[in-house]
C-alpha cells in the first residue's frame, strides 16, 4: 500500500512535466500547422510587434494593394487577428475570396463560406469544444455571431469572420496586423523579402518567409516558457525527492528487525544500501510508468474538453527525461533512509518490536 | 588454533553506555569450546549470557580483553571484517526465528547463501539437514503459514546453509511448546553428533541445557562453572 501510494505520488509530477511540455509543443506544433497552411509565401507584421504577440502599430489597410503590385507577388491579403479566449485561442478576420485564392479553400465538415457579415466559421476543434452548431448564434468578442461552417482545423485560425464586420466591431479604422503575400514561385522568396525590406518606409515592418517564421516557433523563443518548464521540472524532482525520502524512511523504521536479520547474516552497510536504493529505483520506475500513463488520460481528456485551446500532444521523447529526473529525485530521496538503515546497529534492531 | 578449541576468550570485558552510565555486561570471562562441541550456556537475565553470544557472532566488539573464533580474533576486527565473519564463520539463531516475513522458507534460506557469496540454491547435500529437520516438504511457504517448531527448523537450517564453524542458537526453545521444543533440541542435538557442527546454546531451561555436551553458567557477567 505504502509503495503504491508512492508510486502514485510520485507519478503526479511524471504527469505535470508531461502535460505542461505536450502542450507547450502542441500549441507551437498547432500554430505552424495552421501557419503551413494558409499558402503563403511571405508574411508582413506590424512594426515592433513580437513573435507571439502582435501588438504595435496596425498595417494599413492600403499597403495590401501596394505590395500586390510588388515584383514576383501574386496575391496579397490582409488579415486582423484578436485574442478570443486567452492567449491560446485567436480569430482572424479574412477576406474571404482572397484567402480562399491563398489556401486553395477551406474542407467544409459542414456549413460554407461567409453569406451574411456576421457570418463566422469555426474550424472543428472549436466547434467541438464549444458544441456549436452551423446555424447557431455564438457570442465572440462582445458580440454575437452566426456560424455559417465548420471547417476542418489547420489553416490560419480556429475562429474566422469576415475582415470587413471585426475592423467595424474592433473599431480599428480599416487597419489589419498581418499581411500575407503568395508569390508566382517560392524560389522567388527571399529575393523578394531582400527586394521589399529596401523599399523606404518597409524597413521597420518585419517581414519573414513562412518558412523562416514558423521554425521561430519554438519553445526557447517563448518568452520564460523555458524558464518555465525548468521550474516545474524543479518541482518534480523536489516531490519526487521528498515522497521517496519519507517512503523510504517509514520503510526503514517498519523493516528496522528484517534489516538487522540481514546484518546479522552478514550482510554489509552496501548490501542494505543497495537494497533501499533499488527499491527506490523502482518506486521512481512504477512512478514514471505511471505517470506516463496519467499523460494519457490528461491529454485524452484536455482533447475531450478544450481541443482548440488547449492542443496537447504526447511527447515521446520526454518520457526518459521525466524518468531520468524522478528516479534521480527518487534516488537522492533514498540516500539518507539508506544511509541510516546501513548504520543500523545490528543488535538494536534485532530487538526492535 | 591451539588443542583444537575452536573459541578461545580470555579476560572478556564488555561495558555498554547508557545515557552517561556505564553499564558492565561482561566482566572477565574465559572461556574455550573445542570443535565439534555442544556447549548449553544457562543463567538468569542479565547475566551477560546474549552479550557473550553477540561478540563471539562478531555483532558488537568486545570493550577489552581477547576472542579468537576458528582462528580469526575478533577483538582486533573492524566493523566490515566482522561482517565478513558473520557471512560464513557463525550462524545465528534467535528466540524469536527472525525470518524474513515476506520470504518463503526457501528464499529465507536462499537469501542467506546469496549473501554468503554462494549460488542462491544450496548443494544437493543440503537436501539431507532439510531432511534431518524435517521442513523439505515447507519450503514454499512463508513463515506465517508456518508452526513455531517449523519456522525454528527453517531459521536452523538457514543458519547452517553456509557451512559456518560454529551455530549461536540465543534461547532457541524460548517461544515454543514442550513438544515443538523437544523437536528443536533434538535436531540440534543430531545436526552436532551427525554433521559435527559446533554449537553454543544460551538457555533458561536445565532439561534444555541437558542436550548439550556441557554446560556454562553465567552470573553477574562471569562464568560461574562448568559442568
Amino acid at each position: 500500500m505504502r509503495s503504491l501510494l508512492s508510486i502514485l505520488l510520485i507519478g503526479v509530477p511524471v504527469t505535470l512535466i508531461l502535460c505542461l511540455v505536450g502542450l507547450s509543443r502542441g500549441f507551437i506544433e498547432d500554430s505552424q500547422k495552421r501557419a503551413r497552411g494558409i499558402g503563403a509565401d511571405i508574411l508582413m507584421r506590424p512594426k515592433t510587434s513580437s513573435l507571439l504577440s502582435l501588438n504595435g502599430a496596425p498595417i494599413p489597410s492600403q499597403m495590401i494593394a501596394f505590395l500586390a503590385k510588388q515584383p514576383h507577388v501574386k496575391l496579397a491579403t490582409g488579415v486582423v487577428n484578436v485574442a478570443a479566449e486567452g492567449v491560446t485561442l485567436g480569430a482572424t478576420g479574412i477576406n474571404y475570396e482572397e484567402f480562399i485564392r491563398m489556401c486553395g479553400g477551406f474542407q467544409f465538415r459542414s456549413g460554407g463560406g461567409f453569406q451574411r457579415p456576421d457570418d463566422v466559421i469555426l474550424d472543428d476543434y472549436y466547434a467541438s469544444q464549444t458544441k456549436a452548431k452551423v446555424g447557431d448564434t455564438i457570442t465572440l468578442l462582445n458580440g454575437k455571431w452566426h456560424v455559417s461552417g465548420i471547417m476542418e482545423s489547420g489553416k490560419l485560425a480556429h475562429i474566422v469572420m469576415p475582415v470587413k464586420t471585426l475592423q467595424e466591431r474592433l473599431g480599428n479604422g480599416g487597419n489589419v496586423n498581418q499581411i500575407y503575400l503568395k508569390l508566382d514561385d517560392p524560389a522567388n522568396t527571399n529575393p523578394t523579402i531582400q527586394y521589399l525590406t529596401n523599399i523606404p518606409g518597409l524597413a521597420d515592418y518585419p517581414i519573414y518567409s513562412m518558412e523562416a517564421f514558423t521554425s521561430l516557433l519554438n519553445v526557447n523563443n517563448i518568452p520564460a516558457l523555458a524558464g518555465f518548464i525548468a521550474v516545474v521540472m524543479g518541482i518534480g524532482v523536489v516531490i519526487g525527492f521528498a515522497v521517496v525520502c519519507l517512503s523510504m524512511y517509514m520503510a526503514v523504521l517498519q523493516r528496522t528487525r528484517e534489516i538487522g536479520i540481514l546484518k546479522s547474516l552478514g550482510a554489509s552497510k552496501g548490501f542494505i544500501l543497495g537494497i533501499i536504493l533499488s527499491e527506490a529505483f523502482f518506486l521512481g520506475l512504477g512512478g514514471t510508468i505511471l505517470g506516463i500513463i496519467m499523460s494519457y488520460g490528461a491529454a485524452a481528456l484536455i482533447h475531450a474538453l478544450k481541443p482548440a485551446s488547449l492542443p496537447m500532444i504526447i511527447v515521446y521523447d520526454w518520457w526518459p527525461i521525466a524518468g531520468s529526473i524522478t528516479i534521480v529525485g527518487a534516488l537522492l530521496g533514498a540516500l539518507y533512509p539508506g544511509l541510516t538503515a546501513a548504520a543500523h546497529d545490528p543488535i538494536e534492531a534485532l530487538s526492535y518490536e | 588454533m591451539s588443542n583444537g578449541d575452536i573459541i578461545q576468550i580470555r579476560d572478556l570485558c564488555k561495558t555498554y553506555r547508557v545515557g552517561k552510565v556505564d553499564v558492565p555486561a561482561l566482566r572477565g570471562v574465559d572461556l574455550d569450546v573445542r570443535k565439534g562441541h555442544f556447549l548449553s550456556i544457562i543463567g538468569p537475565s542479565g547475566s551477560g549470557k546474549s552479550t557473550l553470544f553477540h561478540i563471539i557472532g562478531g555483532l558488537t566488539p568486545p570493550t577489552s580483553g581477547k576472542v579468537v573464533v576458528d582462528d580469526k580474533d575478533l577483538s582486533a576486527m573492524t566493523d566490515p571484517e566482522r561482517t565478513r565473519m558473520r557471512k560464513r564463520t557463525v550462524g545465528f539463531v534467535f528466540q524469536k526465528f527472525n525470518l524474513l516475513p515476506n520470504l518463503t522458507a526457501r528464499d529465507n534460506i536462499a537469501v542467506a547463501r546469496y549473501i554468503g557469496g554462494s549460488d542462491a540454491k544450496p548443494e544437493p547435500e543440503f537436501e539431507e539437514v532439510l531432511r534431518l529437520l524435517g521442513i523439505k516438504d515447507r519450503l514454499d511457504h512463508k513463515p506465517n503459514a508456518l508452526s513455531g517448531g517449523e519456522q525454528q527448523r527453517v531459521a536452523i537450517a538457514r543458519a547452517i546453509v553456509n557451512h559456518p564453524a560454529i551455530l549461536l542458537a540465543d534461547e532457541p526453545t524460548g517461544n515454543l511448546d514442550t513438544g515443538n521444543s523437544k523437536t528443536v533440541l533434538e535436531v540440534l542435538r543430531d545436526l552436532n553428533r551427525r554433521l559435527g557442527q559446533t554449537i553454543l546454546m544460551i538457555t533458561h531451561n536445565p532439561e534444555a541445557a541437558a542436550y548439550g555436551d556441557s554446560t556454562v553458567h553465567m552470573r553477574d557477567g562471569r562464568i560461574a562453572n562448568r559442568t
